[in-house]
């Protein structure tokens, strides 16, 4: 898949990279010149020194034959308008920017962008989930945040060690998905137990998420 | 425009300060806004609209200058980009009546006129000012 990356820093390097390895093909479009040599340098990949804002750049960095387009600059305004001019003048199928300022998530998708993602957002999100639960070893926000997918480990004494899932009764909009229990993997039914040790993979919506964690962490959590 | 108007001007340079003066002289109610506060020098002594310190890509900004409530968006800024931000959330967003963009790239100028955002272009219109005198007096020497 043709993906072309709009932006600067290691981030770029890194996402470069990581979208070669698994068989893309990425172009990538950054402003500052100097950025640009050491980049064509590292990666094995089209770049363009340039405003990936403009027509005429994007035109050169493939954008009709592109899949995506991924506008990652420190600037709203200029991921906003990479993205629209990719998507309606050059027909690329899929945009993707990120949001700077978290108020303008909404505003972005309202704009036509197909997935705006605000690490801003994210961190702070994060954080908020993760204050007071040592227990939560990793957190994922899917779907644009209505989904998180959270790993738990249950040590002694938590409220849900030794119950069944029928007993837990976990709240609506939460799923345990999965435990790993040392080296298998069970997907857990109603009658099973959990255990002290066990890693519990699980789904919730962003009201179900506390109610879950209080089921299987106590109150203290 | 009998009735006074409520106009958001996004960008103090020489063209919104242009604006913002000419527009508080006709009676309109105005509210600038520019990032740099020593942009609003530019603005005449009799300016009686308001100036707001802060960058129009925050929806929070436009908020406060009341965009909601505007009869007229003028998105001005330096930047290109910008003002076509400003101008397609003024639209969308905060439902302005009136929205029009400078916007000083042809090529972008061009594709945003095609969605449906009115916009002016400073580029093509002093080129084609340009070339309509080449035409009057366009005798060559011999």
């Amino acid at each position: 898949m043709k993906i072309i990356i709009i932006g600067g820093g290691r981030v770029v390097y890194f996402l470069a990279k990581l979208f070669i390895s698994k068989g893309h093909r990425p172009v990538i479009v950054s402003q500052d010149p100097a950025e640009c040599e050491r980049l064509s340098r590292e990666v094995k990949a089209l770049v363009l020194c340039g405003d990936g804002s403009h027509p005429p750049v994007l035109e050169a960095a493939g954008a009709r034959e592109a899949e995506a387009v991924l506008a990652i600059t420190p600037r709203d305004q200029d991921n906003l308008v990479a993205c629209q001019l990719a998507a309606k003048m050059f027909g690329v199928p899929r945009s993707l920017a990120l949001v700077n300022d978290p108020d303008n998530l909404e505003v972005f998708r309202r704009l036509g962008v197909n997935v705006a993602f605000s690490t801003t957002h994210i961190m702070a999100t994060l954080i908020e989930q993760q204050a007071g639960f040592d227990e939560i070893v990793n957190l994922m926000p899917l779907a644009q945040g209505k989904v998180t997918v959270s790993e738990v480990a249950l040590r002694a004494g938590l409220p849900a060690v030794g119950r069944s899932l029928a007993e837990l009764a976990m709240p609506p909009g939460s799923l345990i998905g999965s435990v790993i229990r040392g080296e298998t993997v069970l997907v857990p039914r109603g009658p099973d137990r959990l255990a002290e040790g066990d890693r519990l993979i699980i789904l919730t919506t962003p009201e179900s998420y506390a109610p879950a964690m209080r089921c299987l962490l106590g109150d203290e959590a | 425009m009998a009735k006074s108007l409520f106009i958001v001007i996004v960008g103090c340079g020489r063209l919104g300060s242009h604006l913002a003066n000419g527009l508080s002289a006709q009676g309109h109610g105005v509210v600038v806004i520019d990032l740099r506060p020593e942009a609003f020098a530019a603005l005449d002594a009799q300016f009686s609209g308001f100036k707001l310190v802060g960058d129009a890509v925050e929806s929070e900004v436009l908020r406060q200058a009341r965009l909601d409530q505007a009869d007229l968006l003028l998105a001005v800024a330096e930047e290109d980009n910008v003002n076509l931000m400003v101008a397609q959330v003024g639209q969308k967003v905060f439902a302005v009546p009136r929205v029009m963009a400078r916007v000083a790239d042809p090529a972008r100028e061009e594709a945003y006129r095609q969605f449906g955002i009115q916009t002016v272009c400073p580029t093509t219109l002093a080129g084609e000012a340009l070339l309509a005198t080449l035409g009057r007096s366009g005798e060559a020497r011999r």
